[in-house]
């Protein structure tokens, strides 16, 4: 629907394709590494870029100027939050009791 | 206030001329597999769910018949598990979660909204396809073995210890899932964008919010069981540490991703039918919806509080105490969107021309039925009373009065309320009040006695209570109501069947009703309406509508 869509680009694509396969390498990298408990934490961060170029970029969000598009995007992200910080309010406060 | 005829209504066409619609338009089997139309898929979809819901009640009835009896006498203990099983999964993701939205929402948001068609008819038609990709995968999973987890799949049962089919079922969910994302995902594009001129948010017909509700749900949680599901698969194929202690996961990690979709997915199921049923309780109290505007963003609160309440699924397994309270408190917190509806169509009913047609009868069962299993869900949102009936017969009885008492209640009134327009063809009435009748006592004596049970003690799940033989009684009237309830549901089917050739035309707006889909023929031409609508009135224009009436009763003074 986003009428910049046919007209991004397609240096940006291939711009964003190469950070995507360098986040890939760092990812491949980073399970080389020992870094104790923020293993975790390294890889969902590297992925957690890489979905976010792909959202902006690949599905047009960057550039959308459809209302309903940055509507779909915002609740997922706070549905996203709500099922993230609920579940943490269990693993956090059960060492409490 | 009587059982006679609605005395202003027109329903029959005096002479059943043929018009081009839908349903004549084209012929053969490929224009019917190949449609793009709207009103195409949801009869394709209204046929595929049948079928499933009756495999599902197959089900239901082999599990009452075992409990006729304390002994388990009738299927070995692991068929019995494979029964419960197989009875949820087919219930809740092959009939209910598509019931409404998938039939009724696919036939009814284009024309009650004034469009041509769903923004995305060929994505339409997909998730019907993909709907019968997972119906078979579902169907050859349990002809070759079926599953044993309940339809809760719960971690570490499911991941390491089962052996029966997890991944081919939770395969058949995860695609049929993705039916569900594609319905919610078309109506929320085609209400935003497709509407009538004048058909503003405050002149939408109810039943369009609890729609745009109901896809929020789709769109935003059903991705969530999905990924539980890969993940369930994964961790069985790939020994991935999710959900094992083992492997460093976590078992109650599974819960939490399953619940918060799972329990959403209760308003799946339960929004579309209070949608049905504000517009029932609209069109025979002859009265606009009292409180319009609560009802309708009632129906957006219900889909945002069904999201944060989901552990009171969790409260004995093991989660935090903390959290647990909070949770308790978001619950009762879900309760008050859905009483402000209840108490607004009590208003609405209030000094309303009542007539007692089916629908209305069907109407008047869910207003019963659906209170009854909201208030038992706040014993279960109480921590202290959950802890009690946890894994009884008590929640087994109030999820029942809600997904069957309330979202099957919806789905029949809203069948016998737009069956003229879907076939053209009217019903018989006074088979439909009997009907109606039928399924409001069979239920109640299927389900009511399992409060009982539960309170009592017993134990949701077991195929054998020998030990307990005073729980038969109680079992016995719930298996009797099972068989009236199981006649109340084939009548309809019977009747429906036969009155699409033998019922009489129907006119275009047999009911008199508002909402722009009566005001094209009945059954509706492919494209829905001969010319763009322009509304220039508000939902639920019932006093324009009866002011003819009114204006001859003046003139006789």
């Amino acid at each position: 629907m986003s009428t910049h869509s046919t007209s991004s680009p397609l240096k940006m694509y291939f711009a964003v394709f190469f950070a995507l396969l360098v986040g890939t390498g760092l990812t491949v990298f980073a399970a080389t590494l020992d870094l104790g408990r923020y293993n975790a934490a390294v890889a969902l961060g590297i992925a957690t870029v890489k979905a976010t170029l792909v959202a902006l970029f690949f599905m047009h969000v960057w550039h959308a100027s459809e209302k309903l598009t940055k509507l779909v995007v915002i609740a997922a992200l706070f549905f996203l939050l709500l099922l993230l910080g609920l579940t943490m309010s269990d693993y956090a406060t059960r060492l409490w009791s | 206030m009587s059982m006679a005829p609605n005395p202003i209504l027109q329903p029959t066409i005096p002479q059943a001329a043929e018009r081009e619609n839908y349903l004549n338009k084209e012929y053969g089997a490929w224009s019917w597999l190949l449609t793009t139309d709207h009103k195409r898929i949801a009869l394709l979809y209204l046929l595929s769910i049948t079928f499933f819901f009756f495999i599902g009640g197959f089900f239901a009835l082999l599990i009452r018949l075992e409990l006729l009896t304390p002994a388990g006498d009738l299927v070995q203990a692991d068929t019995y598990n494979k029964l419960f099983t197989m009875h949820g999964m087919v219930m809740v993701f092959f009939f209910l979660i598509p019931s409404i939205p998938a039939v009724l929402g696919n036939f009814l948001v284009p024309l009650m909204i004034g469009a041509k068609d769903l923004a995305f008819p060929r994505i339409n038609l997909i998730s019907w396809y993909l709907y019968i990709i997972g119906g078979v995968m579902m169907l050859h999973c349990m002809l070759t073995g079926g599953v044993d987890t309940g339809w809760t799949f719960y971690a570490p049962f499911s991941t390491s210890f089962t052996n029966t089919k997890i991944v081919e079922a939770g395969l058949a969910i995860f695609v049929a899932g993705f039916s569900s994302i594609l319905t919610g995902l078309n109506f929320v594009v085609t209400i935003h964008r497709m509407r009538a001129p004048g058909m503003t948010w405050s002149r939408l017909p109810l039943f369009i919010w609890a729609h745009y509700a109901t896809s929020i749900i789709q769109l935003l949680g059903t991705p969530v069981i999905a990924v539980t599901i890969v993940l369930v698969a994964a961790e069985r194929a790939l020994h991935l540490g999710i959900f094992d202690p083992k492997l460093g996961g976590d078992p109650l990690l599974f819960q939490h991703l399953f619940w918060f979709y799972s329990h959403p997915a209760v308003y799946i199921m339960i929004l579309p039918s209070m949608g049905v049923i504000t517009e029932i309780i609209a069109c025979f109290s002859r009265k606009r919806i009292f409180g319009y505007h609560f009802v309708a963003f009632s129906s957006i609160a219900i889909a945002v509080f069904g999201f944060l309440v989901w552990a009171h699924h969790m409260f004995v397994a093991g989660i935090s105490v903390y959290s647990a309270l909070v949770f308790s408190f978001l619950s009762y917190a879900v309760a008050l969107p859905s009483a402000i509806k209840v108490f607004n169509w009590t208003a609405t009913l209030y000094k309303g021309s009542i007539h007692y047609d089916a629908p209305m009868l069907y109407a008047f069962g869910f207003l019963g039925l659906f209170t009854i299993g909201g208030l038992t869900g706040l014993f279960l949102s109480a921590l202290g009373i959950d802890v009690h009936v946890t894994d009884t017969y008590f929640v087994v009885a109030h999820f029942h009065y809600i997904m069957v008492g309330g979202a099957v209640m919806g789905y029949l009134g809203g069948m016998h309320f737009w069956w003229p327009k879907i076939s053209g063809r009217l019903y018989p009435e006074g088979w439909a009040r009997l009907a109606a009748l039928i399924v409001f006592i069979g239920f109640n004596l299927t389900f009511f006695p399992q409060f009982v049970l539960g309170y009592m003690g017993m134990p949701r799940r077991y195929y054998d209570y020998s030990h307990m033989p005073e729980f038969q009684v109680l079992n016995v009237l719930s298996t009797a109501g099972a068989t009236v309830l199981g006649v109340g549901y084939l009548l309809p089917m019977i009747y429906f069947l036969w009155s699409m050739r033998y019922g009489k035309p129907a006119s275009d707006n047999p009911w008199n009703a508002a909402g722009l889909e009566w005001k094209t023929s009945s059954p509706p031409p492919t494209f829905n309406f001969d010319e763009e609508p322009i509304v220039t009135w508000e939902a639920y224009n019932y006093d324009e509508l009866d002011a003819p009436h009114q204006e001859e009763v003046q003139v006789a003074k």
